[in-house]
């Protein structure tokens, strides 16, 4: 069947197998000449894609067990986040970490060790995890841990599912005494002043910022900066703290066809920023926004993908080291803003330290565009691209639909090591994935 | 309060799977049924860590008629609720050169369901009361070279079904029989299957606690499949027998 990430480019060719249990899922690693496993399909590009076999593993969704002493969950690889949340917020637990959607598996998130808006506090992922038990090339489940055969743990943080099949992992949630969350938006005029705010407010368990990447000159960089805290129970107000837990089920909406792909052009796009803008006047403002709006604002509309029109769109994530990330994120934003083509979501964070052998994340920035898929979107991101390298930045790959396998290594002097120990352990010619060709992992 | 249990059989099947959610959300004790039960052991855990309710495992063949008796009279609490996703689609060219997997399926699909329901049903019947769900197939509307083994084991199920509600229909005992359509199970895996047509498990199950909790007799999952086995059943034999269906 056709298959594509949530990029919705490329779409490609894939026998897909959805195995029932680890018996069957064990045989077909064992049976296939290569194969990737897939999660819920939210990576952006062909991650999670293999022509030959790709191993649907949304039916290996259970979960194990969890100890409310330690806030451990054994989980199989295919539940998702939303699955964990909503069994668990109202017992009092919180994912550790969570991207942007909480339509993640378990497995996809740590294959991609994604991060979320604490990455500069807690880290990514791989903080939460206390163990993987990962399916390799033998058919065999054998499980490894930050000080349990802890290389193959390191490699398979941020690995892409490359290094065997996650088929099951304990991870550490942590305990909130609400679901809501404590915001603080602050105005940043310039990009000087938004880096500001976020080395001002390093102490806040959450923040990101939304950047208007049509604002030129000393526009450049204004956003929004948004800090958050769990809210305690006794910030709550009085009818909120009876049921701490309870918000209220937001409005799903979807949409349900493509939309033309012009529609974003420049002006929309303007009009759009300016008014998002324009909301937060005042400064700094203060609300208390419900978990489901506050980490996953984007959820609540179903497919929102398909606002980009069929051809989909590309998402652009890099990091730059710290010293050079002003620099660095001077020239990407400059260089976007001439483009003109309009990047809809813009998304500023600042990272904090990481520890892995192939995981995306570096103290600094990150900065996250997309863009309609098109000619004109592939030559900017080229630019982009080239930016990022002379920055001393690297890519994540679970955004990445095209890139070069001469762009990555370019950019990042780990992936000889990870290329090699792919080899040696046996893993390169069993687990690939249209990616890994494309980039000769 | 805890509710009484629903009983469900070919607990493994996707359908099952998705029933057994459902019914656990509502806070329902489960029942698990199919063979080599021990391994169903990820889902007992999966369940009860999800939505607190009490889930246990019971070892049931449904081509072993004999023991059918007997593990209803070794089951810990008779069920509220029982629901029977036994099925096998099998291959239909090898029933029609073979007689042994022609067999199996009339088995599969009649015979085990049948007989399994049948028990239940006399115990339901002296408790004065509780629902009995059979799965039989759109399939068993009318016999379609391409698949009528199974056809006919379905029909043979929908008839069991009507038959059976007639006779508990004044005993407090209800029967809903549930003719899924396309639905997107490990059953159909791999087929091509039009996707407004195709239901996902987890609406089956929303389905079929809604028939139970409003005593519907027959439901289709989705309502375009009364429509099209209206027109399909209403095709001349004459002419049917020369189409390609």
């Amino acid at each position: 069947m056709k298959l594509s990430g949530w990029g919705r480019y490329p779409v490609l060719e894939a026998q897909v197998h959805a195995p029932r249990s680890l018996e069957a899922l064990s045989a077909l690693v064992r049976s296939e000449p290569e194969l990737i496993a897939r999660g819920n399909g939210r990576s952006y590009g062909d991650s999670a894609i293999n022509h030959k076999a790709t191993i649907a593993m949304g039916h290996l969704n259970r979960m194990l067990a969890f100890d409310p002493a330690s806030g451990q969950l054994v989980a199989e690889a295919g539940v998702l986040l939303a699955d964990i949340i909503s069994v668990f917020l109202p017992r009092g637990w919180f994912p550790m970490v969570t991207p942007g959607t909480k339509f993640v598996t378990l497995g996809g998130a740590i294959a991609a060790d994604v991060h979320g808006k604490n990455h500069h506090a807690d880290g990514s992922f791989r903080s939460c995890v206390d163990w993987v038990d990962l399916l390799g090339a033998d058919g065999e489940i054998s499980r490894c841990g930050p000080r349990l055969d802890s290389d193959i743990f390191n490699l398979t943080l941020g690995g892409m599912g490359l290094t065997g099949v996650i088929v099951r992992a304990a991870i550490r949630l942590r305990p909130v005494e609400s679901a809501w969350v404590r915001q603080t938006t602050l105005k940043a005029p310039d990009l000087r002043s938004a880096i500001k705010a976020f080395e001002d407010g390093h102490k806040a368990t959450y923040s990101v910022a939304w950047i208007d990447c049509m604002g030129q000159g000393r526009h450049l960089g204004r956003s929004l900066v948004m800090m958050g805290e769990h809210a305690l129970r006794h910030e709550l107000p009085a009818e909120k703290a009876r049921a701490p837990f309870r918000t209220s089920a937001r409005p799903q909406m979807s949409v349900p066809f493509d939309l033309p792909g012009n529609l974003l052009n420049g002006l929309t796009v303007r009009a759009f920023n300016a008014f998002y803008y324009a909301a937060g006047a005042g400064g700094r403002a203060q609300q208390l926004v419900d978990w489901d709006r506050y980490f996953y604002p984007l959820d609540a509309i179903t497919g929102w993908n398909r606002i980009y029109g069929s051809g989909g769109f590309a998402q652009f994530q890099c990091v730059l080291p710290l010293e050079r990330s002003e620099a660095g994120l001077r020239a990407l934003l400059a260089q976007t803003a001439r483009a003109g083509s309009g990047s809809f979501l813009a998304v500023l964070k600042r990272m904090g330290p990481q520890e892995s052998a192939f995981s995306f994340p570096m103290e600094g920035y990150t900065l996250a565009l997309d863009f309609p898929m098109n000619r004109k979107t592939l030559a900017l991101l080229e630019r982009l691209d080239q930016i990022t390298i002379e920055h001393g930045g690297r890519f994540y790959l679970a955004k990445d639909s095209r890139m070069t396998a001469a762009t990555l290594e370019a950019s990042d002097n780990r992936v000889a090591d990870f290329r090699n120990q792919r080899h040696s352990r046996g893993l390169a010619s069993r687990f690939s994935s249209a990616q890994a060709k494309r980039l000769a992992l | 309060m805890t509710k009484p249990p629903v009983l469900l059989f070919g607990a493994r099947s996707d359908i099952a799977k998705a029933l057994a959610h459902r019914f656990a959300l509502d806070g329902r004790a489960l029942q698990l049924a199919a063979r080599n039960a021990a391994s169903l052991e990820s889902d007992r855990a999966d369940l009860e860590l999800r939505y607190g309710v009490s889930v246990t495992l019971h070892e049931f063949d449904a081509l072993a008629t004999d023991t059918h008796a007997d593990f209803v009279r070794q089951l810990p609490e008779l069920p509220e609720i029982a629901v029977c996703a036994v099925g096998l689609l099998g291959v239909q060219v090898d029933s029609e050169r073979d007689t042994e997997p022609a067999v199996r399926i009339m088995r599969s699909n009649y015979e085990g369901p049948a007989s399994i329901l049948a028990v239940l049903a006399n115990s339901f019947e002296s408790r004065q009361s509780g629902t009995l769900v059979g799965i039989s197939s759109v399939a068993g509307q009318r016999g379609r070279a391409s698949n009528y083994i199974y056809g006919s084991a379905k029909a043979g199920f929908t008839a069991f079904l009507s038959g059976l509600r007639n006779r508990l229909a004044k005993k407090g005992v209800h029967v809903v029989t549930v003719l899924p359509g396309f639905v997107a199970t490990q059953m159909t895996d791999g087929m091509r299957l039009p996707p407004a047509l195709t239901a996902q498990p987890a609406e089956v199950a929303a389905a079929i606690a809604q028939a139970v909790a409003r005593k519907r007799n027959v439901i289709f999952v989705r309502p375009v499949w009364r429509l099209i086995m209206t027109v399909v059943c209403s095709i001349p034999e004459s002419l049917f027998k020369n189409m390609k269906v």
